[in-house]
């Protein structure tokens, strides 16, 4: 797989993160339906590749004071642990069934997504802040 | 409002960790359940998800699963598209860009739920 067809997937990918509209859910299709990376690789590749830009982003975000801690623990500390079991879990499982499942939880994200949408119409909400 | 959190939070772990990716999705509308407005929801976000994508990623690697010849250009590319993204925020709240990006989560699904 060539540098320049990667570093593309993870400019779309990187993009659409940086607007706060789910990198990842864009960024695992390119590289398995795209790239022809394997699954659980793709999966991978997806955690690791936005760590340096989220940790960017959230020493930006605490800077501008929009970091409330209150209740966050609360939230941050379940999800820690179950995602640590789960990729665990994952690592042992079919790469196919692991690729259905993924395919179904984009589809519900994006009937989720249409149903806020047509929800709250439209009204200018800007998801995030300018911060670079 | 405790329970809630904790089962959302366990919501995210789920799919961060058995997905590798997508927990934002979910933590972003948790977060505004909770009474954070978009930006603070955001913010938020990012804090909930960090650590959860650090430690499955390693998780991942220790199992054998992350190439880093493949991680290092996706990665350089990600920080370019996540400067750009940001630059772009505006057209978050479009309705085009929101059907959009539905519209091909929604294609992308429904291929990789076909054998």
């Amino acid at each position: 797989m060539s540098f320049l067809i990667l570093f593309l997937a993870g400019i779309a990918g990187g993009v659409f993160g940086g607007m706060g509209m789910g990198g990842g859910t864009v960024l695992i299709p390119l590289l398995t339906l795209g790239c022809g990376i394997a699954q659980k690789e793709a999966q991978a590749i997806n955690l690791a590749a936005f760590l340096p830009m989220s940790a960017a982003a959230l020493a930006v975000h605490a800077r501008d004071g929009l970091l409330e801690k209150r209740g966050l623990l609360s939230l941050a500390l379940p999800a820690l642990a179950v995602s640590g079991l789960c990729s665990l879990g994952a690592s042992f499982l079919p790469a196919a069934a692991l690729r259905r499942a993924f395919g179904l939880f984009l589809i519900v994200l994006s009937v989720f997504q249409i149903h806020i949408f047509s929800e709250k119409r439209h009204r200018g909400r800007v998801f995030g802040k300018k911060f670079l | 409002m405790r329970n809630f959190g904790f089962l959302g939070g366990g919501l995210i772990g789920l799919a961060n960790g058995l997905f590798g990716g997508g927990g934002g999705m979910i933590a972003v509308p948790v977060l505004r359940a909770q009474g954070r407005d978009a930006r603070h929801a955001h913010a938020a976000a990012i804090a909930v998800m960090l650590p959860a994508s650090a430690l499955s990623a390693a998780v991942y690697a220790l199992r054998g699963y992350l190439s880093l010849s493949l991680l290092l250009p996706v990665l350089l590319g990600a920080v370019a598209g996540g400067l750009l993204g940001a630059r772009l925020l505006f057209l978050s709240s479009s309705k085009g860009a929101a059907l959009l990006f539905s519209a091909v989560m929604l294609a992308a699904g429904v291929r990789m739920v076909l054998p």
